[in-house]
């Protein structure tokens, strides 16, 4: 078929992946098969990366579960079963665990993937149906540094308070810890004229970018970001480019956060980070120069975010950015590249163990009125918070833990950190319940898999990564067999004796209902309308019903009561882990252009498998040479928790202390095995961006331990 | 009432209110935020907060202000700090340390942190009977030092420093941006003399005098002539409104002698940063401890961090166990990193080194390797390998093999990978260059064409102009067949 022809029949929509949501076609070709290519909108710009083009397969994956599975034990195997028993059986058992053991014993475990509807649903559902305070979600690995650093910063947390189109014309761009050509190709294109500034401990596609334009690349040592963005608050003070008339007008705080960086002069910098000084200061005029013309941005993504001190070192950055005086105003600012599709309102609606919908907090008296107002029951019916999420995962089937839980749109054996850890909780559960579209690695240690219907197969709202609610349409029927997520959770709500009518399965119903219920709240989505997405209303939360979307937040006032920005005092510590004598080399991990999240989707489709088919460690030459490793050689990398096997491949720009695995893999391949599960104090994100591993050849017999 | 008490904090008394002392209360309000464990006293001798003495030759320089440069003053229940109050005596079997206000405080545990004061050398003028400062003399290692040279240095004003250690060389570095015309005069044979070279100290002279900074080292002043300058040994009379002085240091180890504590330069300490009496501790700049490391803060950071884990109890197991002092010239436009072993007679038979000599470019780089571990480095003028070879040597990690392309701050050469992929023209999409010519073969024309039928162009968009290329040259080659 030529492509430039008229498609007999297209839908438009958005992209199943990452937050960028690029705009899509969805071809109806013979047999009815799908194909994708790419559709105007201001994000992707009429471009797509590989997974977008190729994400219509994922539809017609051969492995697709279109019956539920049931088994009465783990050791023996799944039957196929109708929905009736499935249903039945898992609501049987949560009511007799809950009889047994409260309805905390019930857990719920969400996803950045999930639409807007469904994040909203699923908190509901676990608040009301199961009455459980046990539910949080995959995003905490994900955007919950970013998140409570910007909502500290600035009493509100939208990833890109701008849209991303801004970011094109600024004159530079700061992106600390975040990859996009590798990530989200298409988002390249708003930073092809910015000079950038790119803080990485691996010479990225990114970085490559930023020194081939003219721009700089930083590459700390992991662990010590926030040391650099200290550093580079102190060269900016020192260089004269702080704002001052910003700084009194539109912040507190600049005092107590500048004593901390005050220690961090750059020569003292350098030594922690192993970034020189000269670096530090030339990052510094040539962010202070954009600054001054009003046209810079600084953006970080998860490699600054994962750690023990991710909220802290955002904070660092949003710390240099107010200095700069950049948030607030046009053509400059402070944003967070969210990761998952729905990464931004999969944290606003509920799903997340402190929170209700329209991004208020469960402690909140006035948020849980409101709440409790338009799901029509008692405020005091509603649970408190509960655990974040690896403390869940790493709670359940302990005593006083929970004994079941439901799994939507995500794959934590593969996607938490210290996967061996998680697997075996999970093992220790009375119930598992995934609802997944595959037998993901996690849906093979259930009790229940529900197959459930994925992406273009049922419609929704997303909201991208500059806080623009979008419009994902249906473009097939979903198998025969399947149900969606929301018809899951209505039929096991009325099972667990709610009203039929509080859990609707239409999708406008929820919207409209979410947006009663987000109304007046900071994430406030009460006038988003079908009719208002159908026209492509570029719909930027906060919209409120009847009024004018918000592309670009904070110009007026911050989120504060005060209105000012908050600078945050915040000082460097080191990783929870540092290498010794065992464990000399640092082990990063971060994504590939070919593949997303736990790879569940990717990894089936064809192209993209096959492009990238297994792990591969990425090493300095002499620092595999020191190992006894050449390129493609197998390698075990063993930290205190577990060890990976992965293939070598040699990257001379590599730093000498640090190997580089992609997370997108399972088993012995899953970097996660690696990690390390410290947590944020304030975020609870764990440490996944350092691990101290011993790098050497594996045993000759592949796939031996 | 109950005779059963939770115990009440231990009382732990700081003498110094410096970078170390003060970093010192700040690692303790951290560890026990509410003050249950220990209650900390800090007496400092200056009526300022504490404040970063690194950075005076900043303050120097025009970088800083004086109130930008203060350290963060704990703010826990735990810890108190009293300004402008010095301590006069120490009587460790009362355990009391009396202060020149005229009271004095018990401890349980006695930290000295009384940091050093410049060395005068004994030359006429410099200091004045009363055993101050001549006139027109300062040192700089204080904010009072700082004020009193700014005020004599004004822009092209003539100033000399006597002393060309790092201090001196940053204070020069700093006057002459100010608009000073500056002399640095060394009695060693060569500037930086403890950390660097001689070849290292030619160049380094060649980059101050390109600054217009005059170097004489090997050179020794005689006298000090207020409002003349000061007078060599040769006769010459360097011009100078003001003199610096920065020719070393002496602990302030009073204290600890008075109360017969053991002293040799610095007040002695072993691994738990424990004197001779086991109750009196000694961090910074006036301690010795056999490891080294006194003069620079980095040490003295370590040292108050492992003391106030033992003191806190949060880690009592806790030791130093040296430094691996590291020198970091703080000199705008100059970059210059030393470490460890790099005088000639130091480097024995099994020692290493590579060496890159470029005067004319204002570099140079010494690397000493022993067993694979860099054992020492001056590096003037590669920022790159000073940043990566102070990691390794921190780290005691192994070296690389190709030693020039680590100076140069360089990759290593790449070696054939047999595994590699063919070059691709778009990478997000994985289009070769064969991918693009074979749709041009089959009728795309445009760019837009070619993206519809490879894809390439669509990712990151990074590839647009090499497919325009592409086409280009292919619409060229066909235009040059012959017709027919």
């Amino acid at each position: 078929m030529n492509p430039a022809e008229p498609a007999p029949q297209s839908t438009r929509t958005h992209c199943p992946y990452c937050a960028l949501q690029c705009a899509m076609h969805l071809d109806t070709g013979p047999q009815g098969r799908l194909s994708a290519r790419p559709a105007d909108f201001p994000t992707n710009r009429g471009g797509l990366c590989r997974k977008g083009w190729t994400s219509a397969e994922v539809l017609t994956v051969p492995d697709r579960l279109t019956s539920p599975l049931l088994r009465k034990d783990r050791t023996s195997e799944f039957t196929e079963v109708d929905w009736d028993t499935a249903l039945d059986h898992v609501a049987d058992r949560i009511l007799a665990l809950r009889a047994e053991s409260g309805p905390d014993t019930v857990s719920v475990f969400g996803s950045g993937g999930l639409t807007n509807e469904k994040s909203y649903a699923l908190g509901k559902f676990a608040r009301l149906a199961l009455g459980t305070s046990q539910i949080d979600y995959n995003g905490r690995f994900c955007m919950s540094s970013a998140a409570a650093g910007g909502m500290r910063a600035f009493g509100l947390d939208r990833g890109m308070p701008f849209p991303l189109t801004d970011v094109g014309s600024a004159e530079v761009v700061l992106l600390a810890g975040a990859n996009p050509a590798e990530t989200m190709p298409p988002m390249m294109g708003h930073l092809s004229a910015p000079a950038l500034i790119v803080i990485d401990p691996r010479r990225t596609a990114t970085a490559q970018v930023a020194l081939d334009n003219g721009g700089l690349h930083l590459a700390p040592r992991p662990g010590t970001d926030l040391a650099l963005a200290l550093s580079l608050l102190h060269a900016v003070r020192a260089r004269g480019w702080v704002d001052e008339d910003y700084v009194a007008e539109r912040t507190s705080g600049f005092d107590q956060a500048w004593e901390h960086a005050a220690a961090w002069w750059p020569e003292h910098a350098e030594l922690t980070t192993g970034v020189p000084a000269t670096q530090i200061r030339a990052a510094a005029d040539l962010l202070g120069r954009a600054a001054r013309a009003r046209s810079a941005y600084v953006l970080t993504g998860r490699g600054t975010e994962q750690h023990a001190k991710g909220t802290d070192t955002v904070s660092a950055w949003i710390n240099l950015s107010l200095a700069l005086g950049l948030p607030g105003r046009p053509g400059s600012g402070y944003g967070c590249i969210t990761g998952q599709g729905n990464g931004q309102g999969g944290r606003e609606h509920g799903q997340k163990a402190d929170q209700l919908p329209g991004y208020r907090r469960i402690d909140d008296p006035e948020a849980r009125r409101h709440v409790a107002g338009v799901w029509g029951v008692h405020p005091d019916t509603l649970p408190g918070p509960g655990r974040s999420a690896f403390e869940l995962l790493d709670a359940l089937g302990t005593p006083g833990g929970p004994r079941a839980m439901l799994l939507f749109g995500s794959n934590p054996v593969v996607s938490a950190p210290d996967s061996e850890r998680v697997r075996s909780r999970l093992c220790d559960l009375d119930l598992l319940v995934a609802a997944d579209f595959v037998l993901s690695e996690t849906a093979a240690l259930a009790d229940v898999v529900l197959p459930v219907a994925q992406w273009a197969e049922e419609s929704g709202t997303m909201t991208n990564l500059e806080g623009r609610v979008l419009r994902r349409r249906r473009a097939v029927p979903p198998p025969e067999g399947v149900r969606t997520d929301l018809e899951v959770l209505s039929a096991l709500a009325v099972r667990l004796g709610q009203p039929a009518e509080r859990f609707p399965t239409d999708p406008d119903t929820v919207l409209a209902e979410l947006g009663a219920a987000s109304a007046g709240g900071a994430a406030d989505y009460s006038g988003v309308t079908p009719e208002r997405l159908a026209s492509e209303e570029a719909l930027h939360w906060p919209v409120r019903v009847g009024q004018e979307p918000t592309p670009r937040l904070f110009l007026d006032s911050f989120a504060h009561p005060d209105g000012r920005a908050r600078f945050v005092a915040v000082a460097h510590r080191p990783p929870a882990e540092e290498p010794d004598g065992d464990h000399p080399l640092i082990a990063t991990t971060g994504r590939l252009m070919g593949h997303y999240q736990s790879g569940a989707q990717t990894r089936r489709v064809p192209e993209l498998h096959g492009a990238e088919p297994e792990v591969y460690v990425q090493v300095h030459p002499d620092t595999a040479a020191r190992a006894g490793l050449g390129a493609g050689d197998l390698a075990r990398i063993t930290s205190r928790r577990g060890r990976t096997t992965a293939r070598v491949r040699l990257d001379p720009t590599a730093r000498l202390d640090t190997v580089f695995l992609p997370f997108h893999y399972a088993g012995a391949q899953s970097a996660n095995n690696l990690t390390h599960p410290a947590l944020d104090p304030t975020s609870r994100m764990p440490e996944f961006k350092v691990s101290a591993v011993r790098l050497e050849p594996a045993p000759t017999a592949p796939g031996t331990p | 009432m109950s005779t059963v008490q939770s115990a009440s904090p231990r009382r732990i008394v700081v003498v110094g209110n410096g970078m170390v002392g003060a970093r010192f209360a700040e690692e303790v309000a951290r560890l026990d935020p509410d003050g249950e464990r220990v209650h900390v006293t800090v007496v400092g001798a200056e009526h300022h907060r504490a404040y970063n003495r690194v950075l005076l030759s900043g303050v120097v320089a025009g970088e800083y202000t004086p109130d930008q440069i203060s350290l963060p003053m704990p703010d826990t229940p735990g810890v108190n700090v009293r300004l402008g109050v010095a301590a006069t005596g120490l009587d460790t079997a009362e355990r009391r340390v009396d202060l020149d206000d005229g009271t004095h405080l018990t401890y349980d545990e006695l930290v000295l942190a009384t940091g050093a004061r410049a060395a005068f050398p004994p030359i006429t003028g410099v200091t004045a009977p009363d055993g101050r400062p001549g006139e027109g003399v300062t040192a700089l290692r204080d904010l009072a030092d700082c004020e009193r040279l700014l005020a004599l240095a004004r822009p092209g004003a003539p100033v000399v420093v006597l002393g060309g250690g790092v201090l001196g060389l940053e204070a020069a570095r700093g006057l002459v941006g100010r608009g000073a015309r500056v002399c640095v005069v060394e009695s060693s044979p060569w500037i930086m003399r403890r950390q660097i070279d001689q070849d290292a100290a030619r160049t380094l002279a060649r980059c101050y005098e390109d600054l217009g900074v005059s170097v004489h080292s090997w050179r020794v002043a005689s006298r000090w002539i207020p409002g003349t300058g000061l007078e060599l040994d040769d006769g010459r009379v360097l011009p100078g409104d003001a003199l610096v002085v920065t020719a070393g240091v002496r602990g302030n180890t009073e204290l600890a002698t008075g109360a017969g504590i053991e002293v040799e330069h610095g007040v002695v300490v072993d691994d738990c940063l424990a004197t001779s009496d086991s109750r009196v501790h000694a961090i910074g700049d006036c301690a010795q401890h056999p490891g080294g490391g006194a003069g620079l803060v980095q040490p003295g950071w370590e040292q108050a961090s492992v003391l106030a884990r033992r003191l806190t109890g949060q880690a009592p197991q806790a030791r130093y166990t040296g430094a691996r002092p590291l020198t970091r010239l703080k000199a705008e436009g100059i970059e210059l990193t030393a470490f460890g072993l790099v005088q000639e007679e130091d480097l024995g038979p099994e020692t290493e080194t590579v060496t890159v000599s470029d005067p004319h470019g204002r570099r140079y780089a010494k690397l000493a390797v022993r067993r694979e571990r860099v054992v020492g480095a001056v590096l003037l003028g590669f920022p790159q390998a000073a940043a990566n070879l102070s990691q390794l040597y921190d780290t005691g990690a192994p070296v690389p093999a190709d030693r020039l392309a680590l100076l140069q701050g360089l990759p290593v050469a790449p070696q054939e990978d047999p595994q590699a992929a063919p070059a691709l023209v778009c990478r997000c999409n994985a289009v070769s260059r064969e991918d693009i010519e074979q749709a041009w073969l089959d009728g795309a024309r445009t760019r837009e064409t070619i993206a519809e039928r490879t894809r390439a162009t669509t990712g990151c968009g990074g590839c647009v102009r090499d497919v325009n290329a592409l086409l280009a040259g292919m619409e060229g080659g066909r235009s040059a067949e012959p017709v027919g």
